[in-house]
């Protein structure tokens, strides 16, 4: 049972993670910070609530495992493996610097990454191979993959809802930060994707659609697809692209755009402290 | 001489791997082509078909590399090539153990014509960092080398043919991952070979002793690692090279050759493959002939290359 000051604390480290985002970024001087902190409440339930993982045990047979499809979200990925004891917080610095450990998108090199990602589309068909591979070992390890909405539009990942959907992957939840935005403009301008849900369900996916900025209706969402069986669950999570930082927010230029110091400064204020 | 394919051998190659539980195969709606549907019949449960989607039959053999699994991945040659990047930015850049075992290379799949061909994937493959690239010369070296890539780890592009081809080697041979192989003694000069042409050289060794021209013939079944100790010996000791090929000139065994002796050891050089062009629909021997890759053309580059030989 989830209480208030179980969803307090995920809600804290929340901010905390969005800190790290906005530094991280700063001090890269690149970067993605739009879509990083729309889907930092969604990661933040993953590690800190949701998934069966150990960070000293990277290898363990049975664990659940998290893919980033959406590698530009890798700070958030980043800070929350590194707040869950992944490596050190002091490391987050060296985000995309020259021999760091933190590349500009997820790589296997950092302790907690699963699968290299970056190139959009294909984490859903790595998270299916995982997710068929460990079902027919009968293992009861879940499969969670994150997915930006304007990676819909790669076929590549139509091709694995079928095969997911085909192969009934029950032990494979896909999350979509459907956060309306992507880098030449709103989704339903560059590219429609509406009735999202409803190609989804046609698909053969249970579909859950959610504020995905809201702690509480995450975690009710994770739990809903825990029971559903036979089919691959998606959650649709409603978010706001740059959240938490009001001048980012539903603002496309900062889907790929660093942050200068004035900017920084601005977002650790409304953030709550550097 | 037996006539058998190389796809028929790699079907038959899964079968034998069938008692290792952690080998799985994948194909795109080609089972019947690719020769999976062998190990399909005899271990359904560990045979997955993705339908015709070749970039999610890379990203899912990545998943069931990641899982622990040893995937073999089957599609046409060319086909593959639509996962260059799944490949590339996931299998090869992840090192991840998946065995990406490809039917109707070259021109094998001669009626079907150029969309069903393929001409450029060694040059695709080979110039991906951490993968491999194997190209088998009959259905022996191509059940060695299925067996021997089910145990060693990091990924490989395997390529196999849709034509029934000559069986050089008899069932005594052992592959070796990374050696090429000298199938003849020779001093004048070397001609070296990879997959459907190495027999094709074979013959053309043959001819050019009546000559009183002695060749020293290679197989170089790994394009990548290529033996560039047994490439650098035979330039040294021949002075002269004649590479063929089933591929584009550009960026295959050739290329690879070129790069190694250019630097190391340079001596005069002639690549035969297809010269920057398209395949087209026929029967095999006659688009062979049409392209030149026969022994007719490695008798005549032999001949050139020594009157350039100083």
């Amino acid at each position: 049972m989830v209480t208030t000051s179980n969803i307090r604390i995920l809600e804290e480290k929340a901010r905390t993670i969005r800190k790290h985002v906005v530094n991280m970024i700063f001090e890269a001087g690149s970067g993605h910070p739009g879509g990083s902190l729309s889907c930092v409440d969604i990661i933040t339930v993953l590690y800190f609530h949701q998934m069966r993982i150990n960070p000293a045990e990277l290898k363990a047979g049975e664990r659940d495992r998290f893919i980033l499809s959406k590698g530009h979200a890798a700070p958030t990925l980043y800070a929350a493996l590194a707040e869950r004891g992944y490596f050190s917080v002091n490391k987050l610095h060296s985000l995309r610097k020259i021999g760091s450990l933190l590349q500009g998108h997820p790589d296997t090199k950092i302790p907690g990454v699963e699968v290299s990602t970056g190139s959009l589309g294909q984490g859903l068909s790595i998270s299916c191979g995982i997710a068929l591979a460990e079902k027919l070992d009968k293992k009861d390890s879940r499969i969670y993959t994150l997915l930006g909405d304007g990676e819909c539009d790669e076929g590549q990942v139509w091709e694995a809802a079928i095969l997911a959907s085909h192969y009934k992957l029950d032990n494979l939840t896909a999350i979509i930060d459907r956060n309306g935005l992507q880098i030449d403009g709103p989704t339903e301008k560059v590219l429609s994707l509406e009735p999202i849900a409803g190609k989804w369900k046609e698909f053969g996916w249970n579909v859950i659609e959610i504020d995905g900025n809201k702690i509480v209706e995450i975690i009710d969402a994770f739990d809903e697809a825990l029971q559903i069986k036979g089919k691959p669950t998606v959650i649709i999570a409603h978010t706001l692209k740059g959240k938490g930082v009001s001048f980012m927010e539903w603002i496309c230029a900062f889907h790929g755009k660093g942050l200068n110091k004035d900017e920084m400064k601005i977002a650790l204020q409304e953030l709550g402290g550097e | 001489m037996e006539l058998r394919s190389t796809r028929d051998a790699y079907g038959d190659a899964l079968l034998k791997l069938g008692d290792n539980q952690n080998v799985f195969v994948l194909d795109a709606d080609l089972s019947i082509s690719t020769q999976t549907n062998k190990f399909a019949g005899k271990y359904p449960s560990r045979f997955i078909n993705v339908g015709c989607a070749e970039q999610n039959l890379m990203g899912v053999a990545a998943g069931f590399a990641i899982a622990g699994k040893i995937p073999f991945a089957s599609t046409y040659a060319i086909f593959s090539m639509r996962a260059w990047e799944q490949i590339r930015n996931t299998i090869a850049h992840d090192n991840l153990s998946v065995k990406i075992a490809v039917s109707h290379a070259g021109l094998t799949n001669g009626p079907d014509g150029a969309s069903h061909q393929s001409l450029e994937d060694l040059a695709l493959m080979r110039v991906i960092p951490n993968m491999s690239v194997i190209n088998p010369c009959d259905a022996v070296e191509t059940i060695g080398a299925v067996i021997s890539e089910a145990s060693r780890e990091g990924p490989a592009y395997i390529r196999l043919n849709r034509s029934k081809t000559p069986v050089i080697f008899d069932d005594t041979y052992t592959f070796r991952f990374g050696d090429a192989v000298q199938l003849t003694e020779g001093d004048d000069l070397a001609i070296i070979a990879t997959g459907t042409m190495v027999h094709k050289a074979l013959e053309a060794a043959e001819f050019l002793k009546k000559e009183n021209i002695t060749a020293r013939v290679i197989n170089v079944h790994t394009i990548k690692p290529l033996d560039k100790k047994t490439i650098i010996s035979a330039a040294r000791e021949t002075g002269a090279v004649v590479s063929v090929e089933e591929h584009s000139i550009f960026g295959g065994l050739g290329g690879a050759i070129a790069e190694v002796l250019s630097e190391q050891y340079p001596v005069p050089m002639e690549i035969i493959g297809v010269r920057d062009v398209f395949g087209e629909s026929g029967e095999y021997d006659e688009i062979l002939e049409k392209f030149g890759l026969t022994t007719t053309t490695i008798v005549t580059s032999a001949r050139n290359v020594l009157r350039r030989k100083k």
